[in-house]
């Protein structure tokens, strides 16, 4: 499998990274190298097995529904860049 | 670590005069760029404490040693990097579970030490934070080495003696890829024998914390304090923690090791295969059985992992957006700000593997990559299984060469992805794996025997790594 161009371009989107024009070309060409690379699987014959979900089979370890932390606002936000009125603040998004 | 406690114990000098001591040495040993955050003034702090405890008769298994933590390890009020421009000033406001069962031992923090950007790479070179050099050095040659990666500035702190000890992480072959490069022991543990909390996300499914040490000895101690349940990590596994240092018998004797045909790679180096070699004559002359065995689905393992890798990836790292914490690069709209955040807060190799791993998980790729990889992960780990009905650990060797000079495969990702050929398999199995120094390279580096274990035997691990060390008499010092 080889991307293009616009591939690169639509996969960047999705990923919401900025990849200036100049650099999709050769970001094409790194990434069809790796995935052409990857090909090699399709030599594998996999009918009847089960993709695996769990590397340590066990079971879901489940505790009582109760609230075990919070009250720490001002902690969550002392990383932020940007804080409103004990809010994160982000650009507007709603006109 | 075993001496540093007896000593202690004795009274033969202080938690605060070894710390002091250690603060000295990582001064000093700056050039190796080992560390982005030093913590002196905590580490008194806690040696202090640990003093006190030793006079109250109180001290824990680990009481009064000076270690590393990798960056990638959340340290409350310290910053946390995961060697990346994107965290930029975080300072996380809870402390990882990991690191806060080593204070509990008593374990003293010298500082958080440099790593590839969020555990992504072989070499250290990915770090935002710029290389670290590898305290060793080619015989008659200047030219400076990658630690290897990711763990590489923990590695290279243990190597250059500067900590007794350091944690690492492995997703494919971190910690003990590195090891192996500088020359010191890492344990990769089971998935699920230590706890993930706090702990900046790679591949979730593949990532563990471990420890990297000079002796296996001190790799048992250390992994005894590290490890243990979590309610907080779902994937933590409710099991007692053995006391790792009681498996340390020296004894052998009927022990079958598996030794994987598959791994006789094309190109290997002569010198890996004499070190493979030599490594099976000390356990048979110890008293052990090798057995040749077959893993099938090896040659597999490298490209599986490159996409459930960056599979899980692409997901954990969706949080590094500029709202909540780190970088933020301004932008007129809200998509523009997280565009334009993560192209500048990420470097080429995670920028790359976000891309793959949005790619194979996007629609209509998702059951030809994503799938595909997980059914063949399947494959792999009944490889293992099947091989443990015959074998009780397999011997291999940790890597495919010796440290190679800084700058040197960068413009390749897949040769550089080569690294962790002897790696990867264990981490998609979920098996423990110890790096051990075996012996140098003719160029006079060192190089690691790995052994693989059954889920959560790392005491048989442990145990025919501290054979293989004593076989070895691995002696040699780097110069720096």
């Amino acid at each position: 499998m080889s991307l293009d161009k616009s591939a690169v371009a639509h996969i960047a989107a999705l990923a919401r990274i900025k990849v200036p024009e100049s650099d999709l070309e050769p970001l094409a060409r790194e990434l069809s190298n790796i995935l052409g690379w990857i090909e090699q699987l399709n030599e594998v014959d996999t009918t009847g097995v089960e993709p695996m979900t769990s590397v340590v089979r066990m079971e879901l370890a489940r505790r009582p529904d109760v609230v075990t932390d919070g009250n720490c606002r001002d902690k969550i936000l002392a990383n932020a860049p940007e804080v409103a009125q004990g809010f994160f603040a982000v650009p507007k998004v709603v006109e | 670590m075993a001496d540093a406690l007896a000593g202690l114990a004795k009274g033969a000098f202080s938690a605060r005069e070894l710390t002091e001591a250690h603060i000295r040495a990582v001064e000093a040993a700056r050039p190796l760029n080992a560390f982005i955050t030093e913590t002196p003034e905590r580490a008194l702090e806690m040696a202090a404490a640990s003093d006190e405890r030793w006079r109250k008769g109180e001290a824990g298994a680990m009481e009064g040693l000076p270690i590393a933590i990798k960056d990638l390890f959340c340290t409350e009020g310290v910053l946390t990097t995961a060697g990346s421009h994107i965290l930029d000033g975080f300072k996380p406001p809870y402390e990882s579970t990991v690191t806060a069962n080593l204070w509990r031992a008593g374990a003293v923090m010298l500082g958080k030490t440099n790593m590839d950007e969020f555990a992504m790479g072989s070499s250290n070179m990915t770090s935002y934070y710029g290389g670290v050099e590898n305290p060793w050095r080619r015989k008659g040659d200047n030219r400076p080495l990658v630690p290897g990666g990711s763990s590489g500035g923990s590695a290279a702190a243990v190597a250059a003696r500067i900590a007794l000890g350091a944690t690492g992480t492995d997703t494919g072959g971190s910690i003990r890829q590195p090891a192996a490069f500088c020359g010191i022991v890492g344990l990769k543990p089971t998935y699920g024998r230590c706890s993930r909390w706090g702990i900046v996300a790679f591949a979730s499914s593949l990532d563990q914390a471990g420890p990297m040490t000079r002796t296996v000895r001190d790799a048992a101690i250390m992994l005894g304090a590290m490890a243990g349940h979590d309610p907080k990590d779902s994937t933590s596994v409710n099991r007692p923690v053995p006391d790792y240092t009681a498996a340390l018998t020296g004894d052998v004797r009927g022990l079958r090791i598996g030794i994987p045909k598959e791994y006789r790679v094309d190109g290997m180096p002569a010198e890996i295969e004499a070190l493979w070699a030599r490594g099976i004559d000390w356990l048979k002359a110890a008293g052990a059985e090798t057995v040749e065995i077959s893993l099938p689905h090896t040659k597999y393992a490298l490209p599986t992992y490159y996409i459930i890798a960056p599979a899980e990836a692409s997901s954990n790292l969706a949080r590094y957006d500029g709202v909540r914490y780190g970088l933020r690069v301004p932008g007129e709209s809200l998509d523009e700000m997280y565009e334009e955040t993560r192209a500048a807060g990420f470097g080429a190799e995670v920028k790359r593997r976000v891309l793959i791993g949005t790619y194979v998980l996007s629609a209509g790729y998702y059951d030809a990559y994503y799938l595909k990889a997980q059914r063949i992960r399947s494959l792999i780990l009944r490889d293992f299984t099947d091989a443990f009905e015959r074998v009780d650990v397999i011997l291999t060797p940790s890597t495919p060469s010796a440290a190679f000079p800084t700058g040197e495969k960068m413009d390749d990702p897949v040769a550089m992805y080569l690294n962790d050929v002897f790696t990867v398999p264990v981490n998609l199995a979920g098996l423990p794996g110890i790096s051990v120094p075996a012996g140098l390279s003719e160029e006079g580096l060192p190089l690691g025997l790995q052994v693989i274990g059954r889920a959560f035997d790392e005491e048989t691990v442990l145990k025919v790594g501290e054979v293989l060390e004593t076989a070895a008499a691995f002696t040699a010092r780097p110069e720096r």
